[in-house]
């Protein structure tokens, strides 16, 4: 019980620094081959997750399953190089979103074990509906000719996505940047105490 | 399938926004549907995240995923704040419930 | 004896077999031999541990640096390993070789860098928990623990470590099992996570990312994740309460920390922790809680909000005792709890860790690190990491934040939620938007090299100084005449007092 428990924490603890260090090349030597495991690994744990996800009864077992997601999806990021978004990913998304919706489910649950679910026929639709989207994006996916792609991650520094923000997206910026002002002002008066 | 490049990637974004696609679809629990919205979101942030990894020359990618994620905090809010609303109107979170016009 | 009957089913005692019988008699035998002598020189050998652990952290880490250096291409035999280390001329290299040839693969080095961390995760928060007892006791006119051990109870955390450990494994019968056991685990990851980017100097970090700061507070608030869900699976409503309050509370003083850690970044210009780290090196002016006052009231403000996001006293809220039973872990006993608690002290580190770094000068002494000796010999190694800084001088600058955070806690009522919360909304949150604003102008309209700069800068760093000499004065005050001040009749009475028992 206790020993493959703390060898998971302890495998856990460095997956984003394996995952930073494949990102920046360091494993190049070795052709690449710390970042297909590290791929192989954070993506099917992203995609468990999401089936735990789609497969769990309870909505507070989604929402902790969406935190394996999201987690995993953060350190999917690490390896792409994109280690501010990943940061930012846990700390708006995990810290804040899935904040929001665990609150949300406490605030409209009468029991812990309340469940209501589709019907059968939904759930069989719904499944065969998704797998015909899921054949056909994968093969779209491998028919296109996809330019040559970059072998190594470009170096982008945060101070260059600061001037970004600050010079090509300003105007989305600031659009954003009231839109969460009206969503605060909005979410604080639709969730109002009635007297 | 050792050397990883952009079409893993994209194939495995296009699962998880499948099975975005079938939370929204079979979940009737309010918050179980928003859940599936985030998935299909995510999904949507690693292929613009791959993209600016394998084919950008400026940080265009990482950037829009940027904001996607704010403005899914930002929809977050407001629909939790609407579900809210609901439950306190019908007593109940099920979706399937609100079937009804009131004038 | 049916008035010890239990209305439960008696497991019976803990069924061992014959390597766990073997273990505990060992156990027991080597401890009543070993009993005398540990408490005799329970001191010295507690101060020459510590001795040899900081002597092996420093040769594991110029071990390390020696591989580096000889290996720069791939790792590769033995052999090439041999010849790479005889052109940096390591000595004894033939011999030396077989048993660091592990040592040319990152992962290798990447997991004994873990059991570092590891070890520095596991035995901060034994410490801390130790040392809050004895400052509590202080506080309270009384010793705290003195038996465990023999030298003022030091193996106290063991022992009780030990009998958590030992603790029988409950779980309500209504609770959400699989949430129940995993809600520990989401609180105690991320605290272990946070320290992977923590620097206790230039290179003595896991992994020195460009986001470290964001790292850091991003694994800050995991952690509310695992309290929330363990609040939740409790099935209990004292401890939905001691969640809901908790993670309202801690989300809520994220943002003024947050916003004050802003400021200090503004003057370095970097999210790296060890960039901020070695802006500071200049010496006690240019550590960045000196360098305006705006970063001065930043530095207070923080560690408020650090305060009230460990969920400390004057904000326990959520783990009053007298109030809520225990919170959102009432229900867990044994080693789930002692995970709980590991996580509260491992992330009062961090925040301590954070403070440090970001405004007293993370690693760096109060002396200009261009006084230092620059010479690579092991003595001027020496002198460069006691007297010009080091990671003794990181953990001792934390260390220092975290008796403040014991000192308040014993020392200060708690306040209410809605007064916690109209703290941090009404005044930090206004407060430190203001001090950025402050901050904004100043550092642009005031460079570095401005005289209004300079000037403000010593008058800052004077403060500091006298804060800081005059916390040490009383201090010692306090120690000289401690007994005349626990007796208000004057320490002669109590010297009667204990002559006559």
């Amino acid at each position: 019980m206790f020993l493959p428990a703390a060898l998971a924490v302890l495998m856990l603890c460095a997956a984003p620094a394996w995952a930073e260090d494949a990102s920046a090349g360091v494993q190049r030597a070795t052709g690449g081959v710390t970042e297909a495991v590290l791929f192989y690994v954070f993506g099917g744990l992203t995609l468990a997750s999401a089936l735990g996800v789609a497969v769990s009864r309870s909505v507070v077992r989604m929402a902790v399953w969406l935190f394996g997601t999201l987690g995993s999806v953060a350190m999917l990021y690490f390896l792409l190089a994109a280690n501010f978004l990943a940061a930012i990913q846990l700390i708006v998304y995990v810290g804040g979103t899935l904040l929001l919706l665990i609150f949300g489910v406490m605030l409209t649950t009468r029991s812990p074990w309340a469940r209501f679910e589709a019907r059968p026929a939904e759930v069989w639709s719904a499944w065969a509906v998704c797998m015909l989207l899921l054949v056909g994006l994968t093969a779209l996916i491998g028919r296109v000719a996809w330019p040559a792609e970059r072998a190594e991650a470009a170096g982008f520094s945060i101070a260059a996505i600061g001037r970004e923000l600050l010079t090509t997206y300003l105007a989305p910026f600031e659009v954003a940047s009231v839109l969460l002002l009206v969503v605060m002002i909005g979410a604080a008066y639709l969730a109002r105490q009635e007297n | 399938m050792l050397v990883v490049g952009l079409t893993h990637y994209l194939v495995l974004a296009a699962a998880v926004f499948c099975i975005g696609l079938f939370v929204m679809m079979t979940k009737r629990n309010i918050i179980g549907i928003l859940i599936g919205v985030e998935l299909i979101l995510n999904a949507c942030n690693i292929n613009l995240v791959a993209f600016n990894r394998f084919h950008g020359g400026s940080l265009d990618g990482q950037i829009t995923a940027l904001f996607v994620i704010v403005l899914a905090a930002a929809e977050a809010a407001i629909a939790v704040a609407i579900s809210v609303n609901f439950y306190k109107n019908l007593s109940t979170i099920d979706a399937d419930r609100g079937d009804a016009l009131r004038g | 004896m049916s008035q010890f009957a239990v209305p439960w089913r008696d497991k019976g005692p803990l069924p061992l077999n014959t390597v766990g019988r073997l273990t505990v008699r060992i156990a027991i035998l080597v401890y009543t031999l070993a009993r005398p002598v540990l408490s005799r020189f329970a001191g010295f050998i507690l101060l020459s541990a510590m001795f040899a652990s900081v002597l092996l952290a420093w040769a594991v880490y110029g071990l390390f640096g020696y591989v580096e250096n000889a290996v720069r291409d791939a790792p590769g035999t033995v052999a090439d390993f041999q010849a790479a280390l005889e052109r940096s001329s390591v000595p004894l290299a033939s011999v030396v070789a077989y048993p660091l040839w592990p040592l040319q693969y990152p992962i290798v080095r990447d997991v004994i860098g873990l059991c570092g961390v590891f070890a520095i995760i596991l035995l901060i928060p034994m410490f801390a928990i130790w040392w809050e007892r004895k400052v509590a006791g202080r506080i309270q006119s009384r010793c705290g623990p003195m038996r465990v051990g023999g030298w003022h109870g030091w193996a106290q955390s063991m022992a009780d470590g030990l009998k958590l450990v030992c603790k029988e494994d409950l779980v309500p019968s209504d609770a959400d099992r699989a949430l129940f056991l995993v809600a520990p685990y989401l609180a105690f990851v991320p605290a272990v996570l946070a320290f992977v980017a923590l620097p206790f100097g230039t290179y003595w970090v896991f992994r020195n990312l460009d986001v470290g700061l964001v790292f850091v507070l991003a694994m800050l608030e995991v952690e509310v994740v695992g309290v929330i869900v363990a609040g939740w699976a409790s099935n209990s409503k004292w401890s939905l309460y001691g969640a809901m309050r908790e993670a309202c509370q801690m989300v809520s003083y994220e943002i003024p920390m947050g916003l004050a850690l802003l400021i200090p970044i503004m003057c370095v210009g970097s999210l790296s922790l060890t960039v901020a780290g070695d802006a500071q090196s200049g010496g006690w002016h240019t550590w960045l809680a000196f360098r305006n006052p705006f970063t001065f009231v930043a530095f207070v403000t923080y560690y408020i909000a650090a305060l009230a996001s460990c969920k400390r006293a004057p904000f326990d809220l959520p783990e009053s005792e007298s109030e809520l039973v225990a919170g959102f872990h009432t229900e867990y006993s044994g080693w789930r709890w002692c995970l709980f608690f590991f996580a509260e002290y491992a992330a009062m580190f961090v925040v301590c860790g954070l403070a440090t770094a970001m405004f007293l000068g993370a690693w760096h002494s109060p002396l200009p690190a261009s006084w230092a000796p620059k010479s690579d010999a092991i003595w001027a190694g020496a002198i460069r990491g006691a007297m010009f800084g080091g990671p003794v001088w990181f953990i001792a600058k934390c260390l220092f934040l975290l008796y403040v955070q014991l000192w308040l806690r014993w020392t200060l009522p708690r306040i209410r939620i809605d007064q916690v919360l109209h703290a941090c909304i009404h005044t930090l949150l206004p407060l430190t938007m203001l001090l950025l604003l402050g901050n904004t102008v100043w550092e642009v309209l005031v460079g570095p090299g401005d005289v209004l700069f300079v000037v403000v800068n010593v008058l800052m760093s004077i403060v500091g100084a006298v804060f800081v000499l005059g916390f040490v004065a009383i201090a010692a005050y306090g120690w000289w005449n401690r007994r005349r001040l626990v007796q208000p009749r004057g320490w002669k009475y109590a010297v009667d007092l204990l002559k006559g028992s």
